[in-house]
């Protein structure tokens, strides 16, 4: 079970304060009525899997229930780094 | 019986306490401090058990939680029943019941044994899978044998009466494990002012130096125990969990203990305390002391009883004052072992010979042996054990320089008991849990815990590091470390250590499985896994078929899948799978560990989780009056809701015809405070509303109230409600029960990530308003009588809501209908609720007020066409596929949540399946719910089917049965019929119509 | 039918002004009897008749004005304006609480607070808020859907142990400390008011469910009810 550091509460808590909301940083299209369904179909349903670094998004759904990004290892589970909505991770994957 | 093999005196059992037991019906007798192992032992028991495979006669061979064989089914009564216990680690109390797990009928005449004797080579690895799969149908016939001849133990048939509960704790560190390494880390932490966990598996804290002769300061190991024991009890900072085994070592330094609380006192736990303790811990470091398990030798007939792990004959002799035996071979790769034959001469039982697998021992140890005039057999292995139900002797033979072969002919020897071992195998299972993966050390001869990313560090036999000097420094320095990077500073100062004897060891030889005369596939069996009956022969057999990886051979073999998770055997079986493939055991590598490290209990796992604390159970203000009034509930999410009401001899639907009935005719009531309720607040709350509902709200007046579908991106309804403006910038909106919280946070997910600009709060209000709706063409009146709000109809409107008192209460009263009824629906704060309801029902009497339910509810709505959604709907459909094209309004400036999902290709078919009315051509007949439509029932199966129903009840109003369903191209297809094939064979018929069945122009509502 | 969206864009003045939200005091007579969260379990009842001594006490202060605060940090006449009308500063510090006379305040995330106060203080305090305030700011009336318990007593920090995940050690958790959290299956705001004494603000929809809990992880230490 994790224990994950909210930016807001400026403590770790423990994973079953938390829900996991996916995969972090998918904006929504300004104009999604422009949007080709194939553009729509990205936004909508695809998503990494990567192993190694991942942006997820959580919520403190029991604490305060703010939203935030967690740069997670998905092999060793270690969180890297934890931020704000609207920051951009320091810690990214290197491109391979 | 008389304890024959008990010492006079020695050991840490009280003997001035006797304690009487029963193994197998038949009365023993033991003292305090000994487990069930022991007491056998001391007893003369030789066999605890039958194999799982051969039914082969099986004893005690360790004195741990890596006993494969004395694995107990436990417990005086029914409900107490226990299976898997180990005797080695289940500390033994007045009257405690057990009797061995396997052997049917019985242990020491045993049925399965003959199959065994004469079957040997007829059943190989994969036995089972190869012979009992074919035919598929008769699994179930032959498992039911195959389970009661493998003697798995049985779970209690009665309610368990014990208590079991979890506790969370935080510390600073973790120490697992209170032998030598963890008790000196204990120290050292504690001493620094850290928070610390000290958990031990077995009754008192020590580990080894419970059983050991060396000598700290000069005086027994275990007073200075006693003396560090004493320390940390003083110390508030540290707790001490004796008893407990640290069953899980997860993610971000997070363990669970497994706390046996009362299994060493009696059967059934005392009243009021529980029997076992969960403890969830989360730990700032971690420090793993768990030390190392002894290794048997794989050898002929290694597991006739009598054949024993020689540290365990160590510790039954210098712990529990018992000797297993009269006669003794002792076969070793190393110095350590020698130990086991000098207690065993000391307590002035013979030692036959120490067989010595080495050509030219030399050491400390082997000096002492000699002194006392040992028989010391260099450069030969114990090849073969004669005896069936007890050790009577052994072959013995000269090894060659490498182990691999025999370089001289074979020699008898009499004895009754074989203690062997092939060195020590760290205990490394809880570093495995996290994922790291062990590490080979040629040195030690062991695998040892792998890089981690947790905060962990290792101290004393987990690290290969045996010799108790160096385990007392090395746990000091990982305890000083640990504190270190917990905050707690240069934490090593001022500690000294006690003195122990210096022992030099010579080099062990690395050596698993003892060569035979005759080729393995030939000679006695070679036991690798106890429990499951693996021998040398079958990992053989198992790479011959090609499971060359060890994962392969494991799961080919069922190695290391009993109980005991291989504890004793897998180093073994992953050394002979090397041999046989050509490779080194680093590069066969080996299977990993998975909590938990030991059984556990179910008990310990659900904790008070259970019963009436199961799920919470969520109630209105009003549940109280439900409960009086001889409601059934119904589960909505976490909610009991009335589910109807019935009066004395009423069947279901004779009381749902009566409620629907009341409510039509009269007045109906209905509980509703457990719609989701969402309190909206700020200048862009219109806006946000705009955003998130498939409808307008730009222009909804203060006072007004509007319905609004959900969708998500992809245009599919996910909830739906009523949302009230309740001033320019302040609306009240409601949701499905089941869905408030999802709704919340959605709600909040856009405006934290995509909207932030939109200035709009949100807050549940949920539990605040207690929500009651009269519906019925008396509403009106009922509630005229009780408010001073105009109810007059055309100042009052239809979707119209208006504050003012009810039974003099502050009430905000919404003129909104789910029914399609005249209704009110009535909010006051929720402390308030009960005096409202039962207002309602003074003044409601003379109007036959009556209560109902949600299943009256589900039928008054789906009379009216109207959608629940989570029923009607599946996260597959769009709201045109409703017919609710009216809740859908495109002319929105801002691309509202759902609508360009709701453009996609797929969501503007035109013969996508559509939510239709459906009226079955005999009235009577109700449609089963999730029944499937098809055009032709006549059709071969697999039939095309068209959609399912959603909805269905029988109408007492309407006289006929009433249904929703989802149809393919339904909104097109009014008037045409369809067949509903049942399981019966029977075929329902319905016409397809529209969902509006009662008042399709709205006008009760408007009256 | 035009469906232009155009909200009006009132001022930040105007946005909070009273007209612009409903305002309403919910609070009936003395005549009205109003049964807080935990009124079924009868603690009147069981403080008369049950244990006396114990490791645990458990009382419910009922009936209590509960209000959510919302506002930003940055909005100076928003924080001026609490103020001025709780006559102390929101704690603007994470976790923390703050407290005078009557009133209480509880942090719950960057732009809420809890604020507890007599029940018959919420709807005046409600309206003195919002005249001093302005800005982009919300209050709501929760006073019906919580109540609060106190847990105090030698083994109250024994059973918060048996309910929640969070770290209610000294070093961690110290007087004045607020924190939401799980609590058995449900959540609390958890609040610890003294050396002994810890404060639960909880929903009214569980306060059953958590009354049994709490008997429950109690029973080992005997519990104490007070009325």
């Amino acid at each position: 079970m994790l224990l994950i550091y909210c930016p807001h509460c400026g403590e770790h808590r423990d994973e079953e304060e938390f829900h996991s909301k996916g995969q972090a940083h998918i904006a929504r299209p300004l104009d999604p009525d422009n949007c080709t369904d194939k553009e729509w179909g990205e936004y909508l349903f695809f998503r990494k899997n990567p192993r190694g670094l991942h942006h997820e998004l959580w919520i403190h759904a029991t604490g305060c229930r703010k939203f935030f990004n967690v740069t997670r290892d998905t092999v060793s589970y270690e969180i890297k780094e934890v931020y704000k909505i609207g920051e951009r991770p320091s810690v990214v994957a290197t491109a391979s | 019986m008389s304890q024959k093999n008990r010492l006079a005196s020695g050991g840490r059992i009280d003997r001035s306490k006797v304690l009487t037991f029963s193994y197998n019906g038949r009365q023993y007798k033991g003292h305090l401090g000994d487990t069930i192992a022991s007491a056998l032992l001391a007893n003369g028991v030789d066999i605890v058990g039958r194999s799982f495979k051969y039914s082969r006669p099986r004893g005690i061979v360790a004195a741990g939680a890596e006993e494969p064989n004395a694995v107990l089914q436990m417990g005086a009564t029914e409900a107490t029943q226990v299976p898997n216990v180990r005797a080695t680690q289940q500390s033994l109390f007045d009257g405690l019941v057990c009797g061995a797990t396997n052997g049917w009928p019985s242990a020491e005449s045993d049925m399965m044994g003959i199959f065994g004797k004469i079957g040997g080579n007829m059943m190989p690895p994969g036995f089972y899978y190869k012979t009992f799969m074919y035919p598929k149908s008769m699994w179930e016939t032959y498992e039911k044998f195959i389970r009661k001849a493998a003697g798995l133990g049985r779970a209690a048939k009665e309610l368990d009466p014990d208590l079991y509960d979890s506790v969370n704790h935080h510390c600073d560190l973790m120490i697992v494990g209170s032998g030598p390494a963890g008790l000196a880390a204990a120290l050292v932490a504690a001493r620094s002012g850290a928070r610390v966990i000290l958990a031990d598996e077995q009754s008192e804290f020590g580990g080894s130096l419970l059983d050991t002769r060396e000598t700290l300061n000069g005086r027994p190991a275990a007073e200075w125990v006693a003396t560090v024991v004493e320390e940390l009890k003083s110390n508030p900072e540290v707790l001490l969990l004796p008893r407990s085994t640290v069953n899980g070592y997860h993610d971000h330094n997070f363990l669970t203990i497994h706390e046996n609380r009362t299994d060493h006192i009696a059967d059934k736990a005392p009243a009021g305390q529980t029997r076992h303790r969960m403890h969830r811990v989360r730990a700032e470091q971690v420090v793993l002391a768990t030390g190392a398990h002894e290794r048997p030798l794989v050898f002929g007939n290694n597991d006739v009883p009598g054949c024993m792990v020689a540290s365990a004959v160590s510790t039954y002799i210098n712990r529990y004052g018992v000797v297993p035996g009269n006669e003794l071979v002792l076969m070793t790769t190393n110095d350590h072992a020698y130990q086991t034959a000098l207690d065993w001469h000391d307590a002035g039982r013979k030692v036959v010979a120490i067989v010595d697998t080495r050509q030219n021992p030399k050491g400390d140890r082997i000096e002492a042996a000699k002194s006392r005039g040992l028989n010391i057999i260099a450069g030969s292995a114990v090849i073969e054990v004669q005896g069936s139900k007890r050790v009577r002797g052994v072959s013995i033979a000269p090894l060659n320089a490498s182990g691999d072969g025999l370089s001289g002919s074979v020699e008898r020897l009499s004895c009754d008991t074989v203690a062997s071992s092939g060195g020590w195998s760290p205990v490394i299972h809880l570093s495995c849990h996290t994922g790291s993966r062990p590490e080979w050390r040629d040195d030690i001869i062991g695998f040892v815990p792998g890089k981690t990313v947790q905060k962990q560090h290792c101290a004393g036999g987990i690290n290969g590091t045996y010799s108790l000097k160096a385990v007392l420094e090395e746990g000091a320095r990982a305890g000083a470390k640990a504190c270190e990077a917990a905050g707690f500073g240069d934490a090593a100062k001022g500690i000294s250590l006690p003195l122990a004897e210096e022992v030099r060891e010579g080099k062990a030889m690395a050596l698993f499985h003892i060569p035979h005369t005759k080729p393995t596939s030939r000679a006695p069996k070679q036991f690798v896994d106890y429990q499951n009956d693996v021998t040398a022969a079958g990992i053989e057999v198992a790479t011959r078929e090609g499971f060359e990886a060890i994962e392969h051979v494991k799961r080919y073999t069922a190695m290391g899948f009993g109980t005991d998770q291989g504890k004793l055997g897998n180093i073994n079986g992953m050394a002979i799978t090397a041999k046989v493939v050509g490779k080194t055991i680093p590069e066969v590598g080996t299977t990993v560990f998975r909590p938990n490290y030991t059984p556990i209990a179910f008990g310990a796992i659900a904790g008070r989780n259970c019963k009436e604390l199961f799920e919470p159970e969520r109630y209105s203000a009003m549940h109280k009056w439900h409960v009086s009034n001889g409601a059934l509930f119904e589960d909505v999410g976490q909610w009991k809701r009335p589910w109807y009401f019935p009066q004395a001899g009423e069947s279901m639907q004779q009381a749902l015809d009566r409620e629907c009935k009341a409510t039509r005719d009269s007045v109906g009531i209905l509980d509703a405070s457990t719609l989701g309720k969402i309190d909206i607040q700020g200048k862009d709350a219109r806006e946000f509303l705009g955003r998130v509902y498939t409808n307008a709200w730009a222009k909804l007046a203060v006072g007004k109230c509007r319905y609004g579908l959900m969708c998500g991106e992809d245009g599919m309804v996910f909830d739906d409600g009523v949302t009230s403006c309740l001033a320019e910038n302040h609306f009240l909106m409601t949701t499905t029960s089941g869905g408030a919280a999802a709704v919340l946070e959605w709600l909040e997910i856009y405006h934290q990530t995509e909207w932030p600009e939109l200035e709009v709060y949100f807050s549940s209000v949920t539990d605040h308003w207690a929500t009651m709706t009269i519906s019925g063409p008396n509403s009106r009146k009922l509630l005229a009588e009780l408010t001073d709000i105009d109810l007059d109809r055309d100042t009052f409107k239809f979707m119209d809501w208006r504050q003012g008192n009810v039974a003099g209460v502050p009430a905000r009263v919404f003129r909104i209908s789910f029914t399609g009824e005249l209704s009110y629906e009535i909010n006051v704060q929720a402390n308030y609720g009960m005096h409202v309801w039962e207002k309602l029902f003074e003044h409601g009497a003379k109007y036959n007020l009556t209560p109902y339910g949600t299943e009256t509810m589900h039928v008054l709505r789906a009379e009216k066409g109207f959608i629940i959604a989570g029923q009607d709907t599946d996260g597959s459909v769009t709201p045109i596929d409703l017919g609710m094209s009216w809740c859908v309004s495109n002319a929105k400036p801002f691309s509202y949540i759902g609508k360009r999902g709701m453009a996609r290709a797929d969501c503007i078919r035109t013969d996508r399946k559509q939510l239709v009315g459906l009226k079955t051509r005999d009235p009577k007949v109700v449609i089963p719910e999730g029944a499937q439509a098809v055009d032709n029932p006549k059709q071969p199966i697999p039939m095309t089917l068209l959609g399912h129903v959603t909805s269905s009840y029988y109408s007492a109003n309407l006289g006929h049965s009433v249904a929703l369903g989802m149809i393919r191209n339904g909104h097109n297809r009014m008037g045409e019929t369809v067949y509903y094939p049942q399981a019966d064979g029977s075929v329902i018929e319905a016409e397809i119509c529209n969902p509006v069945f009662l008042d399709p122009k709205g006008e009760r509502q408007n009256v | 039918m035009s469906d232009i969206i155009a909200p009006t864009k009132p001022t930040a003045e105007q946005g909070a002004s009273a007209a612009s939200i409903a305002l309403m005091d919910q609070l009936a007579g003395p005549a009205v009897r109003a049964e807080s969260p935990l009124y079924n379990a009868d603690l009147a009842t069981k403080a008369r008749q049950g244990a006396k001594t114990g490791g645990v006490t458990l009382q419910e202060h009922k009936l209590l004005g509960h209000l959510v605060i919302r506002g930003s940090q940055d909005n100076a006449a928003f924080l001026a304006g609490a103020q001025a009308v709780l006559g102390f500063d929101l704690p603007t510090q994470p976790l923390t609480s703050a407290e005078s006379g009557a009133l209480s305040v509880r942090w719950i995330a960057p732009d809420e607070w809890l604020l507890i106060a007599p029940g018959r203080e919420a709807f005046d305090l409600e309206n003195r808020l919002r005249e001093a305030m302005s800005g982009h700011i919300a209050i709501v009336n929760v006073s019906g859907g919580q109540t609060v318990l106190e847990l105090s007593g030698p083994d109250a920090r024994a059973v918060l142990k048996k309910s929640t995940p969070y770290d209610v050690h000294d070093s961690n958790f110290p007087v004045g400390k607020v924190v939401t959290s799980v609590f058995a299956k449900s959540q609390a705001v958890i609040r610890r008011t003294g050396e002994q004494n810890w404060e639960l603000v909880i929903r009214r929809s569980f306060a059953d469910y958590l009354w049994l809990w709490l008997q429950d992880a109690s029973a080992e230490y005997g519990l104490v009810v007070k009325d």
